[in-house]
């Protein structure tokens, strides 16, 4: 599908660029002129996405996130890469209530909510070489 | 991150004020815990006006606060929640264990 418009995003992986990214990402998607439904459904995806990164992909150590944002027609896609610990088991890690980390007091909600609030969810993952997730959704609103 | 609270009939009315995230949630848990200690409240009641976003880390702590309470027979409820909280209060099957009501006085007459 054509590119109508592509974004590129870097940021360290502190906790406070968890809303830097989710609202730069908004403030991309703009653009399409989405509802506030549909903006609130990419901004916790995003959220969900980047907190991963942070917890589990980096730990909580110092690394880079990447996001890539394109818009193709009313469809947007966002890919979200780490260079961290990478997913043992993605199929468990996308289970409802599994958190590798009990002891944070997490929910175990986060893939299920990008799964819920996108049309699409992909996970790429190796351990070691870290991992990207690309989220995609298409827009009903006109 | 501002976190105020009001205490009426043995109830803890907690006012989030901003984002809940994961950034955020370290802070508003500690807030909370400390004057769930203090007070000893049997119920507690999350007041969302002034959350305008949440994600699945805010559901970690809104579930770590209702064990509390419940371990000593008390609920928990939310009020004036907005759409994409109640979207995400949805997916996480909250309404199960925590019920939202339309505003302070309703929570507070029914819990």
């Amino acid at each position: 599908m054509r590119i109508d418009n592509e974004m590129r995003l870097e940021f360290l992986s502190k906790s406070q660029n968890e809303s830097f990214a989710r609202s730069v990402v908004a403030a991309f998607i703009a653009q399409l002129d989405p509802t506030i439904d549909e903006l609130a459904d990419v901004k916790t995806a995003v959220s969900e996405a980047v907190t991963n990164a942070i917890i589990h992909g980096y730990e909580c150590q110092s690394g880079h996130i990447s996001i890539v944002s394109k818009i193709m027609g009313r469809t947007v896609e966002i890919e979200i890469f780490d260079q961290g610990k990478g997913i043992e088991n993605i199929d468990l890690a996308r289970q409802p209530l599994y958190t590798s980390k009990p002891e944070l007091e997490r929910s175990g909600m986060g893939f299920t909510v990008m799964e819920t609030f996108m049309d699409h969810v992909e996970v790429v993952s190796q351990p070691g070489m870290g991992t990207t997730i690309r989220l995609t959704k298409t827009f009903k609103s006109m | 991150m501002n976190v105020g609270f009001d205490f009426i009939n043995n109830k803890l009315i907690i006012r989030i004020d901003g984002d809940i995230d994961h950034h955020t949630c370290d802070e508003i848990r500690s807030k909370i815990d400390n004057e769930i200690m203090r007070r000893n409240p049997k119920d507690i009641i999350f007041d969302m006006k002034n959350v305008n976003f949440m994600d699945s880390s805010g559901i970690g702590v809104i579930i770590g606060r209702y064990k509390l309470v419940m371990a000593k027979s008390g609920v928990a409820a939310m009020i004036n929640v907005k759409p994409q909280i109640q979207r995400v209060y949805d997916i996480c099957g909250l309404k199960k264990i925590i019920p939202i009501y339309e505003n302070e006085i309703q929570a507070v007459k029914n819990i």
